[in-house]
């Protein structure tokens, strides 16, 4: 199993959840966080009192696939997301050692 | 011809008859009548104004600041202007109102309104003789509880609750109360319509409430100091959509404010209402021209702000000046008080932290000194001189003096500002300390003073 951080455009939050559907996956936790890579913040003045904002709004998803499923995923996020321009966000891959469902305690790919 | 004739004969002769008593009870119930009418009629509008007036309070002046801040502090921000409501009002009660309208010296009134003894239905021709003296007193009351209100702004996020309800008494007592009396009491220093020895033009209250407030505004942002972290920190206003509405109202409020100091429903409270309005217009583009010529971007925050620099600036000159004057004046105060929070108050670096002297102070002043650039007797004709015909009021009427009149009555409110402000701060420092602790601002004024949050969104 594996463990999919992708961080995206705000906006792009429900390309990609409608693509995700498409596919198949149905499970994911959605954060609103922020925070920059290389995208250059932006100049904000209030009655001339100015202010450079670097940490941008972005929209963080979180989802466990089954390993045999992850380039699809990934394929499926990056197309959904891209905008082709700066800031468009990044995906992140982690191993993950087991998964459980409370209600009934399945465990690994059966929890997912 | 004939029938004019009969008429003459008829009325020369009626001392003799007997229905000249019927005539003549007739004439005195009409004029009764007559009067009880325009009486009806003017408190209509100014009860309408004083509603008006509060309105600026709370919410207007309230929601304004409140967004300006950041959302730790909203809602002790709107406090300090919401208890001046109630403050403002008791102290009025018990002895502001004979301070500032009973008679006394040329510098403050005397103790005959005290706890507001013979306050009632009967008008006082001094100040109004069509409307309740009742209805005046709360009238003026609703100015004593928004120029202090004003003065939050620049203590703004870090000045102690208990420190600013003894600053805003002493406040009141020492500046306030005095200055409207000079300006407006019976026989005042300033007051040109009761003989005043500078006789300035103030009609709804350029120095009186704009200059003093503006003024010792910025005596507290230099006395308390700035806020922690400013400027490194960001102090980005929390919600511009609070301070958009607030501004709106402020503006509405407004007619109540200018207009209603015609103290009736007259042809001069039309022409401050239109006045006020223009005022505030231009000063809008005055503000977003002046910021977008700079480099900048026409802001909603700058429009709004030029808005109040307006009102400000028109509201000495609001019932003596006519339209394309108002006009005039909005458009300078939106250019000036830009050119004071964004230029000047950053080459000094004081903290006036919602800008209360760069919009009302500087704003008061320039209002006050083009009055008596503006002023004319073709809209205001009640000061007569000598002769009984209407006097020259300002520049454009041929009198010249009085710019000079206006500076001086500026001058004197600077100096009582920040004589006075200067003098409670010690005070207030000395009994209760005035500057909250470095934890309790940064945890914020809402947590610390209030215990409560303004934004439980997760609740």
């Amino acid at each position: 199993m594996k463990k999919i951080e992708a961080i995206i455009q705000p906006f792009k939050l429900e390309d990609v959840k409608e693509a995700l559907k498409g596919i198949g996956i149905d499970g994911m936790t959605v954060s609103e966080v922020r925070g920059h890579g290389r995208q250059k913040g932006h100049r904000e003045v209030y009655r001339g009192q100015e202010y450079q904002v670097d940490l941008l709004p972005k929209v963080k998803l979180e989802m466990v696939v089954p390993s045999a499923r992850l380039e699809e995923v990934i394929q499926c996020v990056v197309s959904s997301a891209r905008t082709g321009k700066i800031g468009d966000g990044k995906i992140f891959i982690y191993e993950v050692a087991e998964a459980v469902r409370i209600r009934n305690e399945d465990r690994g790919e059966a929890a997912l | 011809m004939r029938l004019l004739g009969l008429n003459l004969l008829w009325m020369m002769a009626a001392p003799a008859f007997p229905q000249d008593a019927a005539i003549g009870e007739k004439l005195a119930a009409l004029e009764k009548a007559a009067a009880a009418a325009q009486s009806s009629g003017d408190n209509a509008w100014m009860l309408t104004s004083a509603a008006l007036v509060l309105l600026m309070t709370g919410p207007g002046l309230a929601l304004f600041y409140g967004g300006l801040v950041r959302k730790k502090n909203v809602l002790g921000t709107m406090m300090q202007s919401f208890v001046l409501m109630a403050l403002a009002t008791v102290l009025w009660a018990v002895i502001g109102y004979s301070l500032a309208f009973g008679e006394g010296t040329p510098f403050a009134g005397g103790f005959q309104y005290l706890f507001l003894n013979g306050v009632g239905g009967e008008p006082n021709p001094d100040y109004a003789a069509t409307i309740p003296h009742q209805t005046f007193m709360v009238f003026q009351l609703m100015f004593a509880i928004i120029t202090p209100a004003l003065i939050s702004g620049a203590f703004a996020e870090r000045m102690k609750f208990s420190a600013m309800l003894l600053f805003m008494t002493l406040w009141l007592l020492v500046v306030y109360f005095p200055m409207a009396h000079m300006v407006w009491g019976k026989g005042g220093l300033l007051n040109a319509f009761s003989g005043g020895a500078i006789p300035c033009f103030d009609f709804a209250g350029g120095t009186v409430v704009h200059i003093t407030s503006g003024v010792s505004a910025l005596v507290c942002a230099l006395y308390l100091g700035k806020r922690r972290g400013f400027p490194a920190e960001s102090m980005k206003p929390h919600n511009l959509v609070l301070s958009f509405i607030g501004a709106c109202l402020l503006w509405v409020g407004w007619f109540g404010f200018n207009a209603g100091s015609a103290l009736g429903s007259s042809a001069l409270a039309t022409s401050a209402f239109v006045a006020t309005h223009f005022g505030a217009a231009a000063a809008a583009l005055g503000w977003i021209v002046a910021e977008w010529i700079r480099g900048g971007k026409p802001s909603v925050l700058g429009a709004i702000s030029g808005a109040v620099a307006g009102l400000v600036a028109i509201t000495p000159a609001s019932g003596f000046v006519k339209p394309m004057p108002a006009l005039f004046i909005g458009f300078a105060a939106g250019i000036v008080c830009y050119f004071m929070v964004a230029s000047v108050k950053q080459r000094f670096g004081y903290d006036d932290s919602l800008d209360a002297f760069g919009v009302h102070g500087a704003g008061g002043t320039l209002g006050a000194v083009l009055t008596g650039v503006f002023a004319t007797n073709a809209v205001n004709d009640s000061l007569k001189d000598a002769a009984g015909n209407p006097a020259r009021l300002g520049l454009v009427d041929g009198n010249f003096v009085q710019i000079l009149n206006q500076i001086g009555g500026s001058l004197l409110a600077w100096v009582l500002a920040i004589v006075g402000t200067l003098v409670i701060l010690k005070i207030c420092d000395a009994v209760v300390g005035v500057r909250v602790s470095p934890e309790h601002e940064i945890e914020g004024l809402d947590l610390s003073l209030h215990g409560e949050e303004a934004y439980n969104l997760e609740s």
